[in-house]
């Protein structure tokens, strides 16, 4: 836990910068919080969930299928890999590794973010699954914490966006254009980076960071997709020396 | 079983077991000390890792395109301290522009 990190604020002013937020209190709900952070990037969520539904349903899988997929997976890039690998005449078993490689980094989250969970086994099996990169990314509380009702709250939003985008895909074909054209493809790494920002503030966490970039570019070329996201986030594990 | 359904079913089981494992089995505990301080680095390091795999990954390794520039004009946007919200939008808008020259 970071020295700063003593107040029990659900999110404390520390973690996000206050241009993140505009609030005035120093306690906005947790939940009303995160629906407003997760705003932005619905719609580009939602536009590569038709995205993924046209794909899929285009490279064979069938109507039905890539809507289970959606709404059991919830994760973008592994969907995405996998109806990719197997348009490509792929196997079934390089489809399975490439999306569970992509989802592996979800094992290091779910361990990392494990005790902001409570209440009944039920209820954190499906809060649980709101977890994605998005949902994780705007709950940061920075010191590694997290804040658990922004995370449900954006989850809450991605999910019907995402499984009701794929089957709007699946259905309503090609009527929108591909989200590229909009340049929404841009909007998730705007993202990513913006919460990059907002939780950098120690000179550990900057070195993470470039030390995590760096390794994700040199793997970019040539390890199969999911590899450098994976190694980048074991280089977390250098803090168990460094302190 | 089709091969479709088969992918569907193993990668979703292994994506909701890898989601459920910390809150399942270890909610409410805090870790290891150390543990919890490595895990710390975890945010810094996989969120840089996502902005260079969003902005720069593509079908064969590394292809730069107009997401760059996009990405280009939300690091100026946040330097600016723009909310989150015109930083998506700035991103998704430059982009959009560069590809329509």
């Amino acid at each position: 836990m970071a020295p700063t990190g003593a107040t029990e604020d659900p999110v404390s002013g520390r973690a996000v910068r206050p241009s993140n937020s505009d609030h005035r209190s120093p306690h906005p709900p947790g939940y009303r919080e995160g629906l407003k952070r997760i705003a932005p990037v619905a719609p580009a969520s939602a536009s590569f969930g038709i995205a993924f539904g046209i794909l899929a349903s285009t490279s064979g899988l069938g109507s039905f299928a890539p809507i289970v997929m959606s709404a059991t997976t919830f994760a973008g890039s592994a969907q995405f890999a996998a109806a990719s690998v197997l348009d490509d005449g792929g196997t079934v078993a390089a489809a399975v590794v490439a999306a569970v490689l992509l989802n592996l980094r979800y094992l290091a989250i779910s361990v990392a973010v494990a005790d902001a969970f409570d209440g009944s086994r039920l209820r954190r099996f499906f809060e649980s699954q709101l977890i994605v990169d998005e949902s994780w990314a705007v709950a940061q509380r920075g010191g590694g914490r997290i804040d658990r009702r922004i995370l449900v709250a954006a989850g809450l939003v991605l999910y019907p966006c995402w499984v009701g985008a794929t089957a709007l895909g699946v259905f309503g074909g090609g009527l929108l254009g591909k989200p590229e054209r909009f340049g929404l493809d841009a909007a998730f790494p705007a993202l990513f980076l913006a919460l990059l920002v907002s939780v950098v503030k120690t000179r550990r966490e900057i070195t993470a960071a470039i030390a995590g970039g760096a390794l994700a570019l040199a793997l970019l070329p040539f390890a199969p997709p999911g590899v450098p996201v994976v190694a980048a986030a074991a280089v977390c594990l250098t803090g168990l020396w460094t302190r | 079983m089709s091969a479709t359904w088969v992918v569907v079913l193993v990668v979703g089981a292994f994506t909701i077991s890898f989601k459920a494992a910390g809150p399942l089995l270890l909610a409410g505990r805090q870790l290891p000390a150390r543990l919890a301080s490595a895990f710390e680095l975890l945010a810094p390091s996989l969120l840089a890792a996502l902005v260079v795999t969003q902005s720069l990954g593509g079908k064969d390794g590394i292809e730069v395109d107009a997401r760059l520039i996009g990405v280009g004009a939300a690091a100026v946007a946040i330097w600016l301290r723009a909310p989150l919200i015109l930083v998506v939008v700035v991103a998704a808008l430059t982009t959009a522009l560069v590809r329509l020259l």
